[in-house]
C-alpha cells in the first residue's frame, strides 16, 4: 500500500524527516509514537502534500504510484486520509454541505454521478450516529466553535464517509473523553478491513487497546528509531523515550 | 436555477401555462448620431414618443450635466472618457447583425454558461445570437401583468409609464437622486433609454419577485437605465435586477440610475447580481459601471434593503444609499464586490439618520484575486434630529495572491451624542491551511477557493431570494477561476 524509502524533507531549511523509512502493506494497522517535535505530524503533512514542504531526497510509493508528485487532490481522492491533528475551522461552510462536496469530488474523480441528495441524508444520518454525533451539529458551520473532541470525531466522521484505503490519524485520540475514545476506536475498527491500511499517531498506549495496531514504530529526531508489535508500546508506557531510544 | 426559467415557473405558478413560443420581428437598428449635445437628447425623447415636459426635464438635466465636474473621489483608475465617442441610443439589432448561432460566441462564456446550468436557449438570448424562436416575451409579460394589475401593482417599462402614469413619474422621478447630484446622475437623467417602473399601491404585498427579467428586451436597454420603486403605504416588494450570466454590451460606458420610494410602514428588498463583461484578463474591454442606487425611506416605520453580489465589470463604482427620512426607519445594506485580474471596485454605501430612532446596517465583502483592486467607501451620517439612532458597519476582506489590494474608507459623521455606531472591519488573506484542509478531503484548489469565500460572503448571501442565492454562489467559485495556483 505505502512505501516510503530514506525519506529526507525539509520545512524551512531545516530537515526534519531524516531517512524515514516505512512500509505498510493492505491491512494493516500501524501505530507510530515518539515524543513531542519527532517529526510525526511533519510526516504526515509531507505525505498528504501540504506547500512549503521540500523533499530532500528518498521516495513514497503509494498503490503502485509515486505519491509525491500528485496533488493534495489527486492523494486524497486516490485514497490518502489524514485526520487532522487540529482541524481547521471554515466559517459560513455548513458542515453537511463540506460532507457532500467531499463525497462528490471523490465521485467526481471515480466518474461517478453526484450523490443523490435522499441517499446522502441516509448515509450521513447512519454514520454519525455510530459516532453520536448529532445532527444539529452537522447543520452548524465546519468545526466553528466545535470542542476539541468534537472536531476529532468530525475527522473520523468524514474518514468513514469518505472510506480511504489509507488514513493518517494524527492523534485523533487527544482532547477526547473515555467515552468518545471508544466511539471513534469503534467507528475505526469498523472501518478496518484487509484492503485498507491506518497509521495512526499517538502518545497513549490506551488507544492501542482499542485499535489494535499490527505494528508499533517509534519515531525520534524524524528517524524511526524502533519497531516492533503491541508490546513495544507496552515497553514504551512503562520505560519512556529516552530509555527505549537507548537500547535501539 | 436560470432567472428566466424561475420566473417562468412563477408565471406558471401563477396559474398561466399559456407562454408560447413567438416570432421576434425584425426590426431595422435605429442609432442616435454619435457623440452628446442637445440634438441627442431630443433624438431619444422623440424616439419614445415623449410628451413634451419630460423632454424639458431631459434638457435640463443636460444643462447641469454640462456644467458638473467628473466625480473623483473614488480610488480607481478610469481612463479619460470622451463622450463624444458613444452611441447614446440603438434600438434592438436587427437579426442580419447579430452572431448566427453559439458557435460565433466567446467559448469561455459558454462555458460559464454551462456551469451555471443555464439552458441552450436561453444562452442564446444572453449571447444575442439571433433566435428566431424565443419566449414570446410580450405574453409573458401580459399574463403576468394581469395578474398584478389585479392588485393595483404597477410593473413596466418607465418609458411606459412616463406615457401612462405621468403623475407618478412627475411626483417621484428624481426626487431622491436630484439630477444634479453628480455628472454621471446628470447624465442619465438626460439619456436614460429604458428600465424598470414598479407602484405598489397601499396595503398590498407583491406575490412574486418581481425582475427585470420579465422583460426579456430588457437585455438591451442595460447602457442607461432608469428605475423607479414606489411602496405606498403599508405595501411590500422585493426586486431582483440582474442575472448571473455574464452578459456582453456593446456599450462600455454604463450609468444607471435607480431610485426606490417607501412611504409608512412599506419595505423595499432590492437585490442584484452584477456580472458585466469585465474584460479579458489583461483588462481590455470590459464594462464601466457607474450606478447612482438610493432609497429613501419617506415614511415612518419604513424599510429598505438593497443586496448586491457584484462580480462583473471592469470597473464598478456604485453606492446604494438609503436617506432613513421617517421616525423608525430602517436601512441595509449587504454587498459582495468580488474583482479579479484587472477589475477594479469602488462600492459601499451612504445611511443618512434624519429621522428618529433610525437603523441601519452594513455588511460588505470584499474578495480580490489577481491584480485586482477593491474598495470599500461608505458614509454614515446621523443628523442632530435623529436621536437614538444606531448603525453597525462591518465590512471583512479577502485577498487571494499578493498582488491585489483591498482598500476600506468609512466615514463617519454624527451630530447626535444618544446614536450609537458600531464599525468593525478586517483584512486577510486566504487561509492556505484552510484551502489544505479542503484539498486533502478531495477538492480541487478552484473548488476549495470557492468553498472558503462562499462561505466568507455567507452573511450576504443569505439575504438573496433562494433561487438566486445557489447561482450566486456557483457564480462566486467561477469569478475566483484561475486565482490560485
Ligand atoms: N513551519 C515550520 N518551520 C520551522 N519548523 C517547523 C515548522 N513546522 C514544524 N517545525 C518543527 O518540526 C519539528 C517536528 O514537528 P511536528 O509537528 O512534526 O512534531 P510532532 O512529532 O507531530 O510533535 P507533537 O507530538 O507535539 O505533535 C518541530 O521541532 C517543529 O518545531
Ligand atoms: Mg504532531
Amino acid at each position: 500500500m505505502l512505501n516510503i524509502k530514506d525519506l529526507k524533507a525539509s520545512i524551512e531549511d531545516k530537515q526534519i524527516i531524516k531517512g524515514l523509512d516505512l512500509s505498510i502493506n493492505k491491512g494493516e494497522v500501524h501505530a507510530l509514537m515518539g515524543p513531542n517535535g519527532s517529526g510525526k505530524s511533519t510526516l504526515s503533512y509531507v505525505l498528504s502534500g501540504k506547500e512549503g514542504y521540500e523533499i530532500d531526497s528518498g521516495s513514497v510509493d503509494f498503490k503502485g504510484k509515486n505519491l509525491l508528485e500528485l496533488d493534495v487532490d489527486e492523494r486524497s481522492n486516490e485514497g490518502l486520509f489524514l485526520a487532522f491533528q487540529y482541524p481547521m475551522e471554515i466559517p459560513g461552510v455548513q458542515t453537511s454541505f463540506f460532507l457532500k462536496t467531499a463525497i462528490n469530488a471523490k465521485r467526481k474523480y471515480q466518474g461517478l454521478e453526484e450523490i443523490d441528495a435522499l441517499e446522502f441524508a441516509k448515509l450521513v444520518k447512519s454514520k454519525a450516529e455510530e459516532l453520536s454525533i448529532s445532527p444539529d451539529m452537522l447543520k452548524r458551520d465546519l468545526n466553528v466553535n466545535y470542542s476539541g473532541g468534537e472536531k476529532k470525531k468530525q475527522e473520523i466522521l468524514q474518514m468513514s464517509l469518505l472510506n480511504p484505503e489509507m488514513a493518517i490519524l494524527d492523534e485523533t485520540d487527544s482532547g477526547l473523553d473515555i467515552d468518545a475514545l471508544k466511539i471513534v476506536s469503534e467507528g475505526v475498527n469498523k472501518l478496518r478491513n484487509e484492503n485498507n491500511s491506518f497509521l495512526v499517531i499517538t502518545h497513549y498506549q490506551r488507544l492501542l487497546n482499542y485499535i489494535k495496531p499490527d505494528f508499533v514504530h517509534i519515531i525520534a529526531d524524524g528517524k524511526i528509531v524502533k519497531s516492533g508489535n503491541f508490546s513495544l508500546a507496552l515497553e514504551l508506557e512503562e520505560k519512556g523515550y529516552e530509555e527505549i531510544s537507548k537500547t535501539a | 436555477m436560470a432567472a428566466t426559467e424561475q420566473t417562468i415557473k412563477q408565471v406558471n405558478n401563477l396559474g398561466s401555462n399559456d407562454y408560447k413560443y413567438g416570432f421576434s420581428t425584425e426590426i431595422d437598428d435605429i442609432k442616435s448620431p454619435k457623440g452628446l449635445n442637445e440634438d441627442t437628447v431630443k433624438f431619444i425623447s422623440a424616439q419614445k414618443n415623449e410628451p413634451e415636459w419630460m423632454l424639458e426635464w431631459r434638457l435640463n438635466a443636460f444643462k447641469v450635466f454640462n456644467k458638473l465636474p467628473e466625480p473623483n473621489w473614488a480610488k480607481l483608475n478610469i481612463p479619460k472618457i470622451n463622450f463624444q465617442d458613444y452611441y447614446y441610443y440603438s434600438s434592438p439589432k436587427s437579426l442580419k447583425d447579430k452572431p448566427k448561432s453559439l458557435d460565433e460566441i466567446d467559448p469561455d462564456i459558454l462555458k460559464t454558461y454551462e456551469k451555471l446550468g443555464i439552458p441552450l436557449q436561453e444562452q442564446k438570448l444572453l449571447s444575442g445570437v439571433a433566435v428566431d424562436a424565443v419566449f414570446d416575451s410580450v405574453s409573458v409579460a401580459t399574463t403576468y401583468k394581469k395578474q398584478l394589475s389585479d392588485l393595483g401593482i404597477i410593473f413596466c417599462s418607465i418609458s411606459e409609464a412616463i406615457k401612462t402614469y405621468p403623475d407618478l413619474i412627475k411626483k417621484y422621478l428624481g426626487s431622491v437622486i436630484p439630477v444634479s447630484d453628480h455628472s454621471f446622475a446628470a447624465l442619465n437623467s438626460a439619456v436614460f433609454t429604458d428600465g424598470s417602473f414598479v407602484y405598489i399601491p397601499e396595503g398590498v404585498r407583491c406575490p412574486v419577485e418581481l425582475s427585470t427579467y420579465f422583460r426579456i428586451n430588457a437585455i438591451n436597454t442595460g447602457q442607461f437605465e432608469r428605475t423607479l420603486i414606489v411602496a405606498d403605504k403599508d405595501s411590500y416588494v422585493s426586486y431582483l435586477e440582474g442575472c448571473t450570466a455574464p452578459m456582453r454590451d456593446e456599450n462600455q460606458l454604463h450609468a444607471a440610475n435607480v431610485e426606490l420610494i417607501a412611504l409608512e410602514n412599506a419595505e423595499i428588498k432590492y437585490s442584484t447580481v452584477q456580472n458585466w463583461y469585465p474584460g479579458d484578463s489583461e483588462g481590455k474591454g470590459g464594462i464601466y459601471n457607474f450606478v447612482t442606487k438610493r432609497g429613501a425611506c419617506r415614511g415612518n416605520n419604513s424599510k429598505i434593503s438593497w443586496t448586491q453580489v457584484e462580480t462583473g465589470s471592469a470597473i464598478t463604482w456604485k453606492y446604494p444609499s438609503c436617506i432613513l427620512q421617517g421616525d423608525n426607519s430602517k436601512g441595509e445594506f449587504y454587498s459582495v464586490a468580488i474583482t479579479n485580474n484587472r477589475q477594479q471596485a469602488d462600492t459601499g454605501t451612504k445611511m443618512i439618520h434624519i429621522g428618529k430612532n433610525t437603523s441601519s446596517k452594513i455588511i460588505s465583502k470584499g474578495i480580490s484575486a489577481g491584480y485586482a483592486n477593491n474598495t470599500y467607501r461608505g458614509l454614515v451620517n446621523i443628523h442632530s434630529k435623529a436621536s437614538k439612532s444606531r448603525n453597525f458597519t462591518q465590512c471583512d476582506s479577502l485577498l487571494i495572491g499578493n498582488k491585489c489590494g483591498a482598500h476600506t474608507v468609512p466615514y463617519i459623521e454624527s451630530s447626535n451624542s444618544d446614536s450609537m455606531i458600531e464599525h468593525e472591519a478586517t483584512t486577510s488573506k486566504i487561509n492556505e491551511d484552510q484551502l489544505f484542509y479542503c484539498m486533502q478531503r478531495g477538492l480541487n484548489s478552484e473548488d476549495a477557493v470557492g468553498l472558503i469565500v462562499n462561505g466568507f460572503c455567507k452573511e450576504v448571501l443569505q439575504h438573496l431570494p433562494m433561487e438566486f442565492a445557489v447561482e450566486a454562489q456557483k457564480l462566486v467559485a467561477i469569478s475566483l477561476e484561475g486565482s490560485v495556483g
